[in-house]
């Protein structure tokens, strides 16, 4: 069954800034559940995302390493990361699938001042639509796990979209169609948590006495969650213990936006004073009408935020009528 | 796959993909699955997460396997038969195998000749000068009646079960330690959990691979491992086995229709010079019943054998002709690798037609193989990619204006571009439909090779010339003669009733008058009068262990799990209910298809109808080279002494080709690292240098070398380093690791160094030839060349080589 696409957040709008809880009752999303314990690091998902996404080769070298690039890029949307760790005298090969996390409240979206260039979908996905990218990397700095990559021939920053065109379809992310020892999961979040909770038992019974789900909630859970043997030891997996989606950004913007209105709020009182005071203009021999007098409001800009035609957001209907909820 | 059948009387994987799921303890030794069969591992992952199945890794290196298992121990390369030794020295001396399924369907109970004997390294019957064995030292005593004398309290002396007992005595914790290099401790853990399987409740597989089968003691690598499972029960059951797991999608395929030398297909035998009759070729390749109680099926030899013939010579194949037994080449010698690149060598092999595979990358001592090559005539490279063997005058070092050989390279499809059958490591033959057409003026291979014969066969009916029947008799009757089409071919493979013209369903009806045909018996019923079996998708699996008897077709007669009959007890109880692989219900047995007739008794013959002997062979008394029972012989290029017995270190019975000995290091300083080779998953041998995005996940040629070893010789981790044997060099990435360890061998420190192979000279990134390295030495039994062991010596590139 195939899923229509419905927008949650816009960035740069005030549907960024929705409450959680608000958005908890819009319906299912979707989640990929990472086992680490259960992935051999074959790198078919690698191969597999830049297939499916056509993102094309990127020449690399090795470096000294089973890892096939040091880092992500624009052309390397998912990276096998492999380190070699030593724990109670037990050497581990820890191989981790590195790639957009999908959070629930997405730092980057937050961050991002460019309208439309970043969506988050109801079904959990975020998404990056370089035709609005402004190419700040406000989004780099504001991911709190290093994912989004600038390209500097484009000027566009990109990541991991979740395959949202197969999803749309609904198909499975082409990582997930490829895994050959079921390392990755898709589902709903709800069931995900449920697998992510039985795998997490099974490692402690295989003594893994650690073994945790990375599903942080200081980003409000993400959507690709990860099964982690050594949930003690998240640096080696190269995973930051408290990720938080930095809300500074997000709160300046907020505050200025009020500022703003308080102005806009000062300046229609002036106006109005102005009028008390000195009563209507009278038009001259031009005929200029009141049109050319009237400047634009608040609610004007809100109306700048990019509606592609399939999109709709029935949750928080966005358009030049609807009020901006500034928080 | 020799000692498969030299123990249980078929050379193939016993179980198959989907049935690892069904385990408790997977001993991962000799393999990678994760790395070169990641689709099938997930068999594995999958028993460890739902079942709580152990899974194990031995290996020389901390593997991609290993980075998911339970439990890894390092070991040297080449002491894996000490290894295995070791663990069915654990398993009698705790009481830890399987005393029912021992008795029942092992020859535990027979009694051996008085001049079987092993003393010293050597087993009796050994002949120095011709460096082999007189085998008929290691035969069994005879009763009155000309059948095996047999003792069921196994206490008789010259029982298998005490000489077993005796000879693997020696594989203390503390031998095996000292050969293997690991700790007693790490062994003692180790033997525990695979031994903990001699139960009926419990059963344990082992996967293996060519980690296996490339040594000078390859096959008794295997041989060691089959009598362990024999001992712990494990074979014939749901779970269990000894899984020989394939490299390629159709490898079994391609050796069940005979890619080995000295094999017809479904292992029939090559007559041979001597048997100058069809009555002397069928006496001496039918075996003869050594007990009373025995199916003894290879005694329908005759049967496969006419109706082969009947296959290729149709009417030409008569009675009075000996069914055209005179048509077949008579093999004088071994036509293996080694054998053939030797003849090479020498400069007596005029032309090779290699097809579908890259000989130069292929094969060990590369230089030595580029000499061979370079004094062939011609040679003729059938393949969908241009290879480093059709270019390989282009090989660094090489001067082309040197070299006469004339090289025809013809493109041909690939798999992806026609229709036909994979037949996996399972034994599973599936059918696969064709994906893509080939590009224009690219050829199939049935394309070329119909068209190679019937241009040999005009030329013939032109000229003339030696031997001509053969070539205008063999049958040719396909809708295009010129291109036959796979159906066409699948249908001739599982043969026809003569008189009615109707496919065969089943082996069964084969018979040695000249009424039924068959290409290949191993696969009568692949494609009956119901249709083409192997392109069946049904889905059904009744009894939850995975077997899928409606999907495709798997040889032998669509059994599953083969020598099923030991899966139960002699009474025909399964040995563990929840896992029954056959059931006998009092008229029939119930089950997956049961390798035994489905309404003999189970107390009517023996459990592997595929030995004379009706049970499975902890004591092979016939069927190596080198032993009845296998022993810890060093790789010919060791970095320590044999600890069992310093005076015969090296496989005895070996072939010694001209100049090799002067090619390897003898325990000299210069070459005192141990290395071995390997694939990594991320490429597919060689054909997959030209896939772009799979050279991208895996760019260069690299050196796997230990940290210590790394920081004694000054190499940074991603410099290049420099590696070379007494035959070549390579130069590569290094890629220092914690996974490979140095290890305490005889009292010494040994560091491995691992190497990758699938680098050549053409491709979209080129790199070192892992082969440049390898010694030109192979099994006593396969002529497997000796890949994964051997010694190197290495250090930064750039500096200075050190001279020897």
């Amino acid at each position: 069954m195939a899923d229509s696409l419905t927008i949650r957040r816009v960035s740069a709008s005030p549907d960024a800034y929705i409450p959680i809880s608000a958005l908890r009752s819009a319906g299912p999303t979707y989640a990929k559940l990472v086992d680490i314990g259960a992935c051999i690091g074959c790198k078919g998902c690698e191969v597999a995302c830049k297939e499916w996404n056509d993102l094309g080769v990127e020449p690399t070298a090795n470096f000294g390493s089973y890892q096939s690039h040091k880092d992500l890029s624009p052309k390397t949307w998912l990276l096998m990361r492999f380190n070699e760790v030593e724990v109670d005298g037990n050497l581990n090969w820890l191989i981790k699938k590195d790639a957009c996390l999908h959070c629930e409240e997405p730092g980057c979206l937050f961050a991002c001042p460019a309208p439309g260039a970043i969506v988050q979908y109801t079904n959990g996905i975020v998404d990056f639509n370089q035709e609005n990218c402004i190419g700040c990397q406000y989004c780099v700095t504001g991911c709190p796990f290093d994912i989004p990559r600038f390209d500097v021939h484009t000027r566009k920053v990109s990541k991991c979209n979740m395959c949202v065109d197969r999803v749309e379809a609904g198909l499975e992310p082409a990582c997930v169609k490829t895994c050959p020892t079921n390392a990755i999961s898709w589902g709903s979040k709800h069931d995900m948590l449920a697998l992510a909770d039985k795998k997490v038992e099974t490692l402690q019974s295989r003594g893994f006495q650690n073994a945790a789900v990375y599903n942080p909630a200081g980003v409000g859970g993400t959507h690709m969650m990860y099964v982690v043997p050594h949930g003690d030891r998240l640096s080696d997996y190269s995973l930051p213990t408290d990720p938080t989606a930095s809300p500074a950004p997000m709160t300046a913007l907020g505050f200025l936006k009020r500022v703003g209105a308080y102005l806009m709020g000062f300046g229609v009182l002036g106006v109005l004073g102005h009028f008390l005071r000195y009563g209507p203009e009278r038009l001259d021999e031009d005929g200029h009408d009141e049109d050319d007098h009237r400047g634009p409001g608040p609610a004007s800009g809100h109306g700048a935020v990019p509606g592609p035609g399939a999109f709709s957001a029935p949750d928080a209907p966005a358009g030049p009528g609807a009020a901006p909820p500034v928080a | 796959m020799a000692s498969l059948a030299a123990t249980f009387g078929r050379g193939a994987m016993t179980n198959h993909w989907k049935d690892i799921k069904n385990t408790d303890v997977i001993l991962v030794m000799g393999a990678n699955p994760a790395e070169n069969h990641p689709c099938g591992f997930k068999w594995a992952v999958e028993a460890r997460d739902n079942r709580g199945a152990k899974l194990l890794t031995i290996d020389p290196r901390f593997t991609r396997t290993s980075a998911v298992a339970d439990r890894h121990m390092q070991i040297r390369p080449g002491s894996d038969i000490a290894v295995l030794g070791g663990l069915i020295r654990y398993a009698l001396e705790n009481d830890l195998h399987h005393a029912d399924y021992v008795r029942a369907h092992t020859n535990a109970t027979f009694v051996v000749g008085e001049e079987y004997d092993f003393a010293d390294g050597l087993f009796s019957g050994f002949d120095e000068a011709a460096s082999n064995y007189d085998r008929t030292a290691w035969d069994y005593e005879r009763g009155p009646d000309g059948y095996v004398r047999r003792d069921a309290s196994l206490a008789h002396p010259r029982s298998v079960f005490q000489l077993l007992k005796r000879h693997y005595d020696r594989y203390t914790p503390e031998v095996v330690a000292d050969i293997a290099g690991c700790s007693v401790e790490e062994f003692l853990q180790m033997a525990e959990i695979i031994c903990s399987t001699g139960r009926a409740d419990r059963v344990g597989t082992i996967m293996y691979a060519v980690g296996w089968t490339m040594h000078t003691v390859g096959s008794q690598i295997i041989r060691t491992a089959a009598i362990l499972q024999l001992l712990l029960g494990n074979i014939g059951r749901p779970g269990g086995g000894i899984n020989a797991l394939r490299g390629h999608a159709n490898v079994q395929g391609a050796t069940d229709h005979a890619i080995v030398a000295g094999i017809l297909p479904g292992y029939l035998k090559v007559p041979t010079p001597p048997q100058t009759s069809l009555a002397t070729h069928m006496s001496e390749s039918t075996p003869r019943p050594l007990v009373r109680d025995t199916v003894n099926y290879w005694g329908n030899y005759p049967k496969f054998y006419v109706s082969q013939m009947k296959a290729w010579f149709g009417e030409h194949a008569t009675r009075d002709n000996d069914f055209a037994y005179d048509y077949l080449a008579k093999q004088d010698g071994d036509a293996t690798w080694l054998s053939i690149w030797d003849k090479a060598h020498q400069g007596t092999l005029e032309g090779f037609v290699a097809l579908g595979f890259n000989p130069l990358l292929a094969g060990p001592d590369v230089p030595r193989l580029l000499d061979a090559m370079s004094k062939l005539k011609w040679k003729v490279v059938i393949d969908p990619f241009m290879l480093d063997s059709a270019e390989f005058w282009k090989a660094p070092g090489m001067n082309p204006a040197d070299i006469d050989t004339e090289v025809l390279y013809l493109p041909s499809s690939h798999w992806i571009e026609r229709d036909g059958s994979f037949t996996n490591s399972g034994r599973w033959a599936q059918w696969k439909e064709k994906a893509v057409d080939p590009p224009i003026g690219v050829r199939s291979d049935t394309w070329i090779l119909s068209e190679l014969f019937w241009r040999v066969k005009e030329l013939y009916q032109a000229e003339g010339g030696a031997w001509n029947d053969p070539i205008q008799h063999l049958t040719w009757d396909y809708l295009n003669p010129r291109e036959p089409s796979m159906i066409e071919l699948a249908k001739e493979i599982n043969g026809y009733d003569l008189r009615t013209g109707r496919l065969l369903s089943s082996f069964g009806e084969l018979t040695d008058d000249g009424t039924t045909s068959s290409g290949n018996w191993i696969y009568t019923g692949s494609y009956t009068e119901a249709g083409n079996q192997m392109q069946r998708r049904g889905t059904d699996d009744p009894g939850g262990l995975g077997m899928h008897h409606d999907w495709a077709f798997s040889w032998p007669a669509n059994r599953r799990v083969l020598y099923n009959r030991a899966s139960a007890d002699a009474e025909g109880r399964p040995w563990d209910p929840s896992r029954a692989g056959i059931a006998w219900n009092g008229r029939e047995w119930i089950g997956d298809v049961p390798d035994y007739g489905r309404t003999t008794p189970p107390d009517a013959a023996g459990a592997f109808i595929m030995t004379e002997e009706g049970v499975a062979r902890l004591f092979s008394s016939q069927q190596l080279a080198d032993g009845p029972f296998s022993e810890h012989y060093e790789p010919v290029e060791s970095p320590s002494p044999n600890a069992l017995h310093d005076n015969v270190p090296i496989n005895p019975v070996i072939r010694w080709y001209d100049g090799v000995r002067e090619s390897l290091a003898n325990g000299d300083d210069d070459y005192p690292y141990a290395c071995t080779i390997y694939r990594v998953v991320e490429r597919e041998h060689f054909v997959t240098s030209n896939v772009p995005l799979l050279v991208e996940t895996m760019p260069d040629f690299f050196v796997e070398l230990p940290e210590g070893l790394a920081e004694e010789k000054g190499i940074a981790n991603g410099s290049q380093v420099r590696v070379w044997s007494k035959r070549g060099e390579v130069q590569g990435t290094a890629i220092v690791t914690k996974r490979i360890k140095p290890l305490r061998v005889n009292g010494k420190v040994v560091w491995t160094v691992g190497i990758p192979v699938h680098w050549g000279f053409i491709g979209i990134t080129q790199g070192s030839m892992a082969n440049l390295l390898t010694p030109f030495i192979g099994d006593a039994n396969t002529r497997c060349p000796e890949f994964k062991s051997f010694l190197v010596n290495i250090e930064p590139a750039g500096s200075a080589r050190m001279e020897t």
